[in-house]
């Protein structure tokens, strides 16, 4: 059995609740995200980026873009900022974090109103080669 | 004709502000004008313009790129914002016939009366036409406006069209026989604009040798031979005695010579000097100069306090100068002089450039070497045309004047130096380029760089210290440095880029933190380096970031130009293996990404030509997939709120029916626009629309630093506006003519002239060739237009690669061209073949067919739209909010679909 932990970048990673499988590792390419539905434990539903590294390390972060109010971050590109690994939104650009969430560059715009200008970050283990995804 | 609303002059609001009427609307005016209104920000002043000619004031300077531009607007000179100021009246066509000192007013040509507090007089000169008899023959022209140029164009055209003979060969054309009388700057610009008319060319020069005011006989002698080089004959010493008409179509047809020579010619232009317009000034009163030009003092004054004269028409120092630099000075003196300053003429920088293509001449200072004791530095080449040289003082130090023929690189850097001590060996600076030697000049704040607007270097220099200028284009248009001959553009950046580097501002060319290269050198780098993945092409070239010991996983700047410049390189499909993490999201799902993350989808119709059956496909899918349809500004359909699991249902659907992926999500060729041409049109002359279709096949999946747009007209009446786009062709009787730097936009620009009458071979060639060297060496995201500006030496020197392989680089663009029109397949075919590249279109990973919930529309004019933040919060069941209710929420992303 692998398992690959995140480092606790996030204090949602020490009090995951639930474990919820989303995918093959081998069902994401390396670089890109993909999109996950999932529900949260108060039976809300939540859409989640997932994105593989090239280290086979799995991030996940929420999947709305808080500066377009689109569910897109999943199919932005993967890349780095010094040695941190980042995603940009596909459509305004804005650069996160993967390992925190963190806007590391709002080129000058503000999210939109009631959006939180950094990503919720998800815990993400891959057991067995299955990506799972920590939900409170 | 144009007309202004006439001046009332008295009744005007604010009548306490005081008047300046300007007779004249050359350039000199016009730099009056908008001198005026930057400096008088209290608004002390309006002032009114009387010009002769009915159009704005333009750029005279560049009259002879009217054979390109071929559109008066183009010539225009400044801001045209500066003519909508409430302070500024412009009275076009509308000349200035007397003026009454006592009354101080001045009467127009239809007698409206129109007083002044202060009257400048720009009038410019005329262009003179010598005492030989036969001057005023038909065919004969001289060369000072916009409409002396469009009429010797009409008469060579006509000639040109009056000597073709259909013969068994084939159509032979009879040169048109042209000769300049002049051997001037004006003189050389003319036969060189006979010779881009088609036209052979002749120059008669009366002096010993070419452009005699501004170059020595060693100048001039190396000039003939470049002049000779570009197939324009040369007569030096030699008085023309009489021009005789021909005898049957009594047009100018001989030309008699005082040493008993003669030649035979079908046009002859005159451009032997020009003669200040100072007829106002005389019936005035006021007292004129020996050779004519109304006589003022250093501040630009006459005898009467409140007239003044600049520019052509001012007998300044006892001399009228027919320079452009000196008038605006004058200009910006008066101004001066006007809002209370003591400005005064400061002498004349008669520093000269000739701009004829290919033919580099240029002069300034005592280029002659008359000042005492001078010394003279001559470097000379005469096989390859090449003559430079230094006037110095006598200790070999201070410059006193230079000459420039065949290699005028160092004039630039070396004309503001006038009059200063040149660090180290003055014969550094005339060795030629690459040699090395030649010190970097640190130009003194004073120094005057560019001589048409007066910009020194500490002006410049303040740009970007003071105005926060970080590029040459901000600053000129901060400065007005360069906007006029633009002969100073190289120091200007020069001076630019060493500003900002001491001022601690990335002058870098670096893409982004991942790569130090910019785009074009990173083009070439994995060219040559023969690179095919990012992997390779970021390990060899990558920037390692402090404290890691390996490069970066690049980002969002930096891995779309990858991925564009390996596609370039024909590397196959963009989403296989590893280039499918370069792109972003709209190659990525070959669609339109849009606000709401749904994607648009744009089949190809070459042409903007589609089928009966075509049209009802489209609009068979779009109905079944619940799309709202626009048609394109580039003639082809776009269906927008197409979700990701949706796009290759669709696209199977168009597939099926014949369509092919339209590259609207590229960085590549989009569409070709047409007009119907020649197969409907009643004006058409050749068939626009199957060369638009032609081009569009050629160059579709071609990616570029920038998306392309084409079009092409039918006939000069140009209504698929081809001149809009990155490259227009416009058919002539004769074929094509072929445009290119256009497009619309934020900042639209017209597409220039670079070939005319192209068969369709060399259309295609050519075009495949700027396309090609537009892609390997523009800037990421740089479109053509800024492109061809910015490119050393600019659209003539593309032109020269391009047409004439002026860089032997000719055959290697064309095989690459030949490489991806081979290569090309249909992006969205290969996409439903492949299982792999399939699966990439699910919605979620773990729901691949699942709709986004979040997704809603609300129809409009009979269609869908996403609906707003408040019609969402509002909820299907209808409007909470009272104001809301007009649209109603139709449905979630989960419309029905007919699979």
């Amino acid at each position: 059995m692998t398992v690959t932990d995140n480092p606790p970048a996030s204090p949602v990673g020490s009090a995951v609740a639930r474990w919820a499988p989303v995918c093959r590792l081998d069902d994401l390419v390396p670089e890109r995200g993909a999109a996950a539905l999932l529900e949260r434990t108060d039976g809300t539903t939540v859409q989640v980026a997932v994105f593989r590294l090239l280290d086979d390390t799995v991030r996940a972060v929420q999947q709305l873009d808080p500066y377009s109010g689109a569910n897109v971050m999943s199919r932005g590109i993967v890349g780095s900022r010094g040695e941190e690994p980042t995603v940009a939104s596909p459509i305004y650009k804005q650069v996160f974090a993967l390992a925190t969430g963190r806007c590391l560059e709002s080129g000058g715009k503000t999210p939109k109103p009631g959006l939180d200008a950094h990503l919720e970050l998800f815990a993400t283990e891959v057991r067995d080669g299955v990506v799972h995804v920590g939900l409170v | 004709m144009t007309s202004d609303p006439p001046t009332s002059g008295s009744s005007t609001p604010g009548a306490d502000r005081r008047h300046v009427v300007v007779v004249g609307g050359g350039m000199v005016a016009q730099r009056f004008v908008e001198a005026l209104r930057a400096r008088d920000t209290a608004g002390e002043w309006r002032v009114s313009l009387f010009a002769e000619e009915p159009r704005k004031p333009y750029d005279r300077v560049g009259l002879t790129r009217y054979f390109e531009v071929r559109d008066a607007e183009e010539l225009t000179l400044g801001d045209p914002a500066l003519w909508d100021d409430p302070l500024v009246e412009l009275h076009r066509d509308c000349t200035v016939v007397a003026i009454d000192r006592e009354a101080r007013t001045v009467t127009d040509r239809l007698g409206n009366v129109h007083p002044y507090d202060e009257l400048v007089l720009a009038t410019g000169s005329n262009a003179a036409r010598p005492p030989i008899p036969g001057n005023d023959l038909p065919g004969v022209f001289v060369y000072r406006t916009i409409d002396d140029v469009a009429e010797l164009r009409g008469w060579v055209e006509a000639k040109r069209e009056a000597g073709r003979v259909e013969t068994r060969g084939g159509v032979v054309e009879k040169p048109v026989r042209g000769a300049v009388i002049g051997g001037g700057l004006l003189g050389l610009e003319a036969a060189g604009a006979l010779k881009a008319l088609g036209a052979q060319a002749t120059v008669i020069e009366f002096g010993t040798h070419l452009m005699g005011v501004q170059v020595d006989l060693g100048g001039g002698q190396a000039l003939k031979r470049l002049i000779n080089d570009k197939g324009i004959a040369v007569r030096a010493e030699t008085a023309t005695k009489e021009m005789k008409p021909h005898r049957r179509t009594g047009h100018v047809g001989r030309m008699d010579f005082a040493d008993g020579g003669r030649l035979d010619v079908d046009v002859v232009v005159m451009a032997t000097g020009v003669r200040p317009r100072d007829e106002l000034a005389r019936e005035a009163g006021l007292p004129v100069g020996e050779r004519g030009g109304a006589v003022v003092d250093l501040s630009c004054r006459t005898e009467d306090p409140h007239v003044w004269a600049i520019g052509e028409v001012a007998c300044i120092e006892g001399r009228c100068i027919g320079l452009v630099a000196p008038g605006n000075t004058m200009a910006e003196v008066v101004v001066d002089q006007l809002l209370g300053g003591e400005a005064e003429f400061p002498g004349a920088d008669t520093a000269t450039k000739l701009k004829l293509s290919g033919v580099d001449v240029a002069s300034f200072g005592d280029a002659h070497g008359r000042t005492e004791d001078c010394i003279e530095i001559v470097w000379a080449d005469p096989t390859a045309g090449v003559y430079k040289k230094l006037v110095m003082s006598d200790d070999a130090k201070t410059l006193l004047g230079g000459v420039f023929v065949g290699d005028a690189a160092p004039y630039a850097s070396l004309r503001p130096m006038l009059g200063a001590e040149l660090p180290g060996d003055p014969a550094a600076f005339l060795l030629p380029e690459g040699t090395g030697g030649a010190p970097d000049i640190e130009l003194p704040d004073e120094a005057n760089v560019c001589s048409c607007n007066n910009v020194s270097a500490g002006t410049i220099r303040g740009a970007v210290t003071d105005h926060d200028c970080t590029s040459v284009g901000d600053v000129k248009s901060c400065t007005k440095a360069g906007t006029t001959c633009g002969a100073c553009l190289p120091l200007v950046k020069k001076i630019t880029e060493t500003e900002m580097t001491k001022a601690g501002i990335e002058v870098s060319t670096a893409l982004c933190e991942h790569f130090e290269m910019s785009r074009a050198q990173l083009f070439d780098a994995v060219r040559v380096a023969e690179l095919h993945s990012f992997t390779e092409i970021i390990g060899r070239f990558g920037v390692v970031p402090e404290g890691a010991s390996s490069p970066g996983r690049g980002c969002d700047i930096c891995k779309p130009v990858v991925g564009s410049i390996l596609a370039s390189q024909g590397n196959g499909h963009i989403l296989s293996g590893e280039q499918s993490t370069l792109q972003d999201t709209n190659d990525h799902m070959l669609a339109n990404m849009q606000k709401d993350g749904t994607y648009s989808v744009v089949p190809r119709m070459p042409g903007g030509e589609v089928t009966p059956e075509g049209l009802i496909v489209v609009g068979q899918v779009a109905k079944d997939f619940g799309l709202y349809t626009k048609i394109t500004g580039g003639q082809r359909i776009d269906m927008f709120g197409a979700r990701v699991e949706q796009l290759p249902q669709i696209w199977k659907r168009l597939v099926e029916a014949g369509f092919e992926s339209g590259h609207a999500y590229g960085k590549s060729l989009r569409t070709v626009k047409s007009c119907v041409g020649s197969t409907w049109c009643r004006y058409g002359v050749q068939d626009s629309v199957g060369m638009a279709v032609e081009l569009e096949l050629r160059y579709r999946g071609l990616r570029s630093p920038h998306k392309l747009k084409m079009g092409v007209s039918g006939c000069a009446r140009e209504c698929a506006e081809a001149r809009g786009k990155d490259v227009g062709v416009i058919a002539t009787d004769k074929g094509w003519n072929l445009y290119v730097g256009g497009n619309g936009g934020q900042t639209p620009k017209h597409a220039l002239l670079i070939a005319e009458d192209l068969d369709t071979a060399t259309l295609l060639t050519t075009i495949d060739r700027f396309l090609m060297l537009y892609i390997r060496t523009a800037d990421r995201l740089q479109r053509t237009a800024p492109w061809v500006e910015e490119y050393e030496g600019g659209l003539d020197a593309i032109r020269d690669v391009i047409m004439a392989d002026s860089l032997g680089i000719a055959e290697d663009l064309d095989a690459a061209m030949a490489a991806h029109v081979e290569g090309y397949e249909d992006e969205w075919k290969a996409v439903l073949e492949d299982p792999e590249k399939l699966a990439r279109f699910g919605s979620f990973v773990n729901a691949p067919s699942t709709p986004d919930p979040a997704l809603a529309y609300v129809p409009e004019r009979g269609q869908k739209r996403p609906a707003t933040p408040e019609e969402i919060a509002a909820g299907p069941d209808g409007p909470v909010d009272p104001s809301l209710t007009g649209p109603v929420l139709v449905a979630g992303a989960t419309l029905e679909v007919r699979a």
